[in-house]
């Protein structure tokens, strides 16, 4: 769906310049949500604006939704959707008549372009809204206007730049359901870009790293957290007896690939590339030894453990 | 996709909000209408100095009047793309595989009709007034008028979006506007002035377009005033449609 080799764009201005984006190299297979994750300044915005032809790359070559960036922009325009962060709807204009208009400025005619508004507004929780003044909607309803005004035409490819930025936490996680029902009945490649981990983690079946203007890292989240640090596995021994913890220890120790064994009070913890399997012949030796256990817990790494390791810093840092 | 029909559209979208909101169009047209009521009484005395034009004091005012509308009406217009700048329509039009000149003509067009209409309850409150003039001449002054709206709203855009901001934007355009005011004869007849002041005025090509409205006010459409004006605002709108779509173009392509 996507292929980008070597994007780069530096702004320049009187007051010297800004390498915003530094070597974007992107792979996207149709179908499924991609997440662009990185913290403010990363470059994100300046990506997207360049894969929507908004903005020319100062390097690099891409191919979208089957159409070359500078040989053919207007067969990019006609094949994809694009959401920007700060919306593009006029305040004055009424809901229903500025997405009308959005779909016949995409050559629908205004049949069509009626029967698909009438469609879609209902989809984003906006019916009976097509009167109402863009200025007197909440920022939820807005934001979903302007979702609607990208998926107008149908297109294959969406861009949504920050779809929940300034969303309550209610209006984010209805806004995550209105983006997975997009990827699950109509089969739309989605590619959004996000600052919140939390959003990568529950949205993205594959999620880009970003980080000042270079991808540091690509692949599903759990890819990515393995990629970085193993899981935390947890038992406590109920007994709490020292010889118990003791031979729990041991056979904690035995699991192939084990790293970092503590053992605090009755709690052995160790952690291991796939905590999942190797809880399974945990729990059979222990077992095998006569050990109970009053509670077992397995913990995958964060997101936010591996944009530390990637980056050396945290994500939040210096930003909002 | 068809250029004409991307800029209908971008056309009937922009009249529509306009509409929605009528209080600057409202406002635009008290403006000459106090020039009308509260100015006009003033030129009558005027008229019987030595140099003024031919031709009665409405026939030399309303013209005058008609030409500073088409000059100040059009000239701002730049806010509105601002404001749409900023609120990101302009960028979601962008993406849209519509042709980049509609973008540009579709605003200019909602601009000119307005400006039209203006025009129009002008004159005919200068009729009230006392303004007697051929129809012809009449119909001749409403579409200078338009042809300078084009011009106007065209090069506003293209200006303002270069600068994509109103603190820049705001001191260009007075710097800009005042002397065309002044240099092109809308208030007072340049024939009036000292020698100097009128070769300055000649300089400004917007005079001529006041000149030639004059004459078409008196129904002398033989005289070299007339085809001067008239050159001079076609002129004008070639030049500043080519600049505005070349600037739109390059900043939205
Ligand atoms: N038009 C511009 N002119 C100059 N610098 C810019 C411009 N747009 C973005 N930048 C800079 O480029 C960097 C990346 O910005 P952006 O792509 O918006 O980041 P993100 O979307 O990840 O927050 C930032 O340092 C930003 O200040
Ligand atoms: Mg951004």
């Amino acid at each position: 769906m996507i292929t980008a080799q070597g994007l780069k764009k530096t702004f320049r201005s009187r007051r010297g310049s800004v390498e915003a984006v530094r070597g974007v190299d992107l792979s996207v297979e149709a179908g499924g949500i991609v997440g662009f994750l990185g913290p403010n300044g990363a470059g994100k915005t300046t990506t997207l604006r360049m894969l929507t032809t908004l903005l020319e790359p100062t390097e690099g070559t891409a191919t979208v939704a089957g159409f070359d960036l500078r040989a053919n922009p207007v067969g990019v325009r006609r094949s994809i959707g694009y959401v920007s962060q700060a919306g593009g709807s006029a305040p004055e204009a009424l809901v229903g008549e500025e997405l009308e208009y959005h779909a016949r400025f995409y050559g629908l005619s205004r049949g069509d372009a009626r029967r698909r508004s009438q469609d879609l507004l209902p989809q984003l929780d906006l019916a009976g809204l097509d009167t109402r003044q863009v200025k007197t909607l909440s920022g939820g309803q807005r934001r979903r206007l302007d979702i609607a005004m990208g998926l107008v035409h149908s297109p294959g490819l969406v861009f949504l730049d920050e779809p929940t930025t300034g969303l309550d936490p209610q209006s984010r996680a209805n806004m995550w359901e209105h983006i997975r029902r997009l990827r699950n009945n109509n089969g739309t490649t989605v590619f959004l870009t996000t600052h919140y981990l939390e959003e990568a983690d529950a949205l993205c079946d594959r999620i880009f790293v970003i980080d000042a203007g270079l991808i540091v890292a690509s692949g599903t989240a759990d890819e990515l957290k393995q990629q970085v640090s193993g899981d935390l596995v947890q038992v406590e021994v109920a007994s709490g007896t020292e010889g118990d913890i003791d031979k729990a220890r041991g056979i904690a120790a035995g699991r192939p690939g084990a790293e970092q064994l503590t053992v605090d009070g009755a709690v052995v913890s160790f952690r291991v590339s796939r905590g999942d399997e190797a809880v399974v012949g945990l729990l059979r030796d222990l077992d095998a030894a006569g050990i109970a256990l009053s509670s077992l817990q397995v913990q995958r790494p964060t997101l936010d453990d591996v944009f530390l390791a990637l980056t050396g810093h945290a994500l939040r840092d210096g930003s909002e | 996709m068809n250029a004409f029909r991307d800029a209908g559209l971008v056309f009937s979208r922009a009249m529509k909000i306009s509409l929605r909101n009528p209080a600057w169009v409202v406002i635009g047209l008290l403006q000459p209408i106090l020039y009308l009521a509260l100015f006009g009484p003033l030129l009558q005395r005027v008229a019987s100095t030595p140099g003024f034009p031919p031709g009665d004091a409405w026939q030399v005012f309303v013209p005058g009047l008609l030409v500073q509308l088409g000059l100040f009406g059009a000239a701002f217009v730049g806010f509105g793309l601002i404001a749409e700048y900023r609120s990101g329509v302009i960028e979601r039009m962008r993406v849209t595989p519509m042709s980049r000149f509609a973008l540009l003509l579709g605003r200019v067009l909602r601009d000119v009709v307005v400006l039209v209409v203006q025009a129009l309850v002008l004159v005919i409150t200068a009729v009230a007034f006392g303004l007697r003039a051929p129809l012809d001449g009449i119909l001749i002054g409403l579409l200078l008028v338009g042809v300078l709206g084009i011009t106007m709203a065209s090069v506003s855009y293209a200006t303002a979006l270069v600068l994509k901001s109103e603190d820049a934007f705001a001191p260009l355009l007075n710097t800009f506007m005042l002397p065309v005011m002044l240099l092109s004869g809308i208030m007072l007849p340049m024939s009036l002035a000292p020698g100097w002041l009128y070769n300055l005025s000649r300089v400004n090509p917007f005079s001529y377009v006041v000149d030639g409205a004059r004459a078409a006010f008196r129904g002398d459409f033989a005289a070299g005033a007339f085809l001067a004006g008239s050159v001079v605002a076609a002129v004008l709108a070639v030049v500043g449609v080519t600049l505005g779509t070349r600037v739109f173009r390059r900043e939205t392509s």
